[in-house]
């Protein structure tokens, strides 16, 4: 699948052979692929696929056992701390629940990233939190506290903060997750007015369809830490493998489930324990 | 045959948890270690110490547990003093109440009464607040941001704690002289005065210096283990208990352990 791949300008993201361990399991069984400059690509996946742990290699969250991943021109396998460091100012990831600081307003969270990595002055700072809460449809929320917000809500103000510092890259992890239509809607179109308004790279893992389809430039299929189909939506909807279509058409897996792959599924789905 | 079995998988099972034992030591040295070179190596490094933070810490940590210190610790000197003349009045040596409170409070009693009460009050919230900020992904959050989470979350602990802890133990040192001085004022003859007089003329400087050189490790203890708890919080919501509760435990097993080897050491070089 991965020769299928245009070379065209250099890939802000480019994972070659990518292996990734938990113990002695072997999670991704040698992943590769490219994101362009400005390009949202889809890692769309099951649960227990390993979506979630490429996700998670790639904003250098997990070490890979094997293969590389170049994210502007630096291979994160082999980053230094202070490399990693610098890439990570250049990228903001929304994780699945927020993951927004308890203890801390709206507006902190957002500022949090400014006030550690730049020497702004207070009001500068004030003043590009209400711009970056604004941009997702919150402002004035920046003195609420988390928890005073909805799942929706928690969600756009953690793209806030993943705005912050205006990433090269930005990451999604299951951005409609836990939301119902409505909210996730609204969340898929301000995945699709950042596309327009940045020239930014994204990478989205999720596994709803409607979604996938909505927002992406390129999808990738991971199924069983391996991928399984990637090109644009047209040619991913009119793939003939067999994993693929099942996924597209949700056909379920047969009840009776292997007990051995049962628990494999299960265990993969945990997060990872350190 | 099977219980022979059994028995042969003694020693394994010995080695397994002393090497286990051994491993979370070292991981307590090394994130103590971290934090120790971010507050104070650090700031001359250009690393950013986060004051506020540790000033926030430093409040929930000390000055809100002034109110049960001062009231455990002045129940304890009490209870000291209660005992001692027990023991002292067969003597017909009830005079040397003070001193008996005085000595007790001061080298053992008032760092590990402080030390315990810190380990239920804040050893625990530590484990529980980075417990879930790693359940909630807040911990790889700050990652992501290239936040160090030892450096925005440890460290301003570390340093308040290492501030607060001795504080509060000079607290619980006079507190419980003054549970000392009730019963010897109300049972032994002494006025007020004539009772803080017997307590300084008991007390060395080396007696509260060691004290206070105990606290401060103490605080380093409490401070590894609930942080080193809360980060190893695997997955879900009962996880967080779980982490917390050996927090607590690990805790006072370990700051009992310092304070024997402490104490033993304080012992044998002032033998001579």
């Amino acid at each position: 699948m991965s020769e299928s791949i245009p070379e065209a300008g250099r890939p802000v993201i480019s994972v070659t052979d990518l292996r990734v361990n938990y113990g002695e399991r072997e999670i991704l069984h040698g992943i590769s692929f490219d994101v362009e400059r400005g390009e949202t690509l889809v890692i769309l996946g099951g649960s227990g696929s390993g979506k979630s742990t490429l996700l998670r290699t790639l904003v250098g969250l997990e070490k890979p056992s094997g293969g590389a991943v170049w994210i502007r021109g630096v291979n994160i396998a082999q980053a230094s701390a202070r490399e990693m460091d610098e890439i990570r100012k250049k990228m903001g990831v929304s994780f699945q629940g927020g993951a927004l600081f308890g203890s801390m307003t709206v507006g902190d969270n957002v500022a949090l990233p400014l006030r550690e990595h730049t020497r702004l002055e207070e009001s500068t700072i004030e003043i590009m939190v209400r711009i970056k809460l604004e941009q997702v449809g919150l402002a004035s929320f920046e003195d609420f506290m988390p928890s005073q917000l909805s799942g929706g809500m928690k969600k756009r103000a953690a793209v806030a903060r993943a705005l912050a510092l205006d990433p090269e890259i930005l990451f999604f992890d299951e951005p409609s997750a836990g939301l119902d239509p409505i909210i996730a809607a609204g969340i898929d179109e301000l995945i699709l007015e950042l596309k327009k308004a940045y020239a930014m790279s994204m990478v989205v893992v999720t596994h709803e369809l409607a979604s996938a389809f909505l927002i992406a430039d390129r999808m990738l299929l991971i199924d069983r830490g391996s991928v399984i189909a990637m090109g644009a939506k047209k040619e991913l909807a009119d793939s003939t493998n067999p994993r693929v279509r099942q996924f597209l058409d949700r056909v379920p897996e047969p009840q009776v489930e292997d007990e051995l792959n049962y628990l494999q599924m299960l265990t993969e789905d945990r997060k990872p324990r350190h | 045959m099977k219980a022979a079995y059994k028995v042969a998988a003694v020693p394994d099972r010995v080695g397994l948890e002393t090497l286990k034992g051994l491993a979370y030591i070292g991981g307590l040295a090394r994130l103590a270690g971290e934090a120790a070179y971010i507050t104070l190596v650090g700031p001359f490094r250009g690393q950013r110490l986060r004051p506020q933070r540790a000033f926030h810490q430093a409040m929930a940590v000390g000055v809100r547990a002034i109110p049960i210190v001062s009231l455990i610790s002045f129940f304890v000197g009490l209870i000291m003093a209660l005992q001692s003349a027990y023991e002292l009045q067969r003597l017909g040596a009830i005079q040397f109440v003070a001193d008996a409170v005085a000595i007790s409070i001061v080298r053992e009693l008032g760092p590990l009464i402080t030390a315990i009460i810190v380990i239920g009050r804040s050893g625990s919230a530590f484990a529980a607040e980075i417990g879930t900020m790693k359940v909630t992904e807040e911990v790889d959050a700050l990652e992501t941001m290239a936040v160090p989470p030892v450096a925005f979350l440890v460290a301003p602990k570390f340093l308040a704690m290492l501030v607060m802890v001795p504080c509060l133990t000079i607290w619980a040192d006079f507190m419980g002289v003054m549970g000392g001085c009730l019963f010897g004022v109300a049972g032994a003859n002494f006025t007020f005065v004539s009772y803080l007089k017997a307590t300084s003329d008991a007390l060395v400087l080396h007696d509260i210096s060691t004290g206070l050189a105990k606290s401060a490790l103490f605080s380093v203890v409490i401070t590894a283990v609930g942080c080193q708890e809360g980060f190893s919080t695997g997955a879900g919501a009962e996880e967080i208990g779980r982490s917390t509760t050996a927090a607590v435990v690990n805790s006072i097993f370990l700051v009992i352990l310092v304070d024997l080897v402490f104490t033993t050491l304080f012992y044998i070089t002032n033998r001579v």
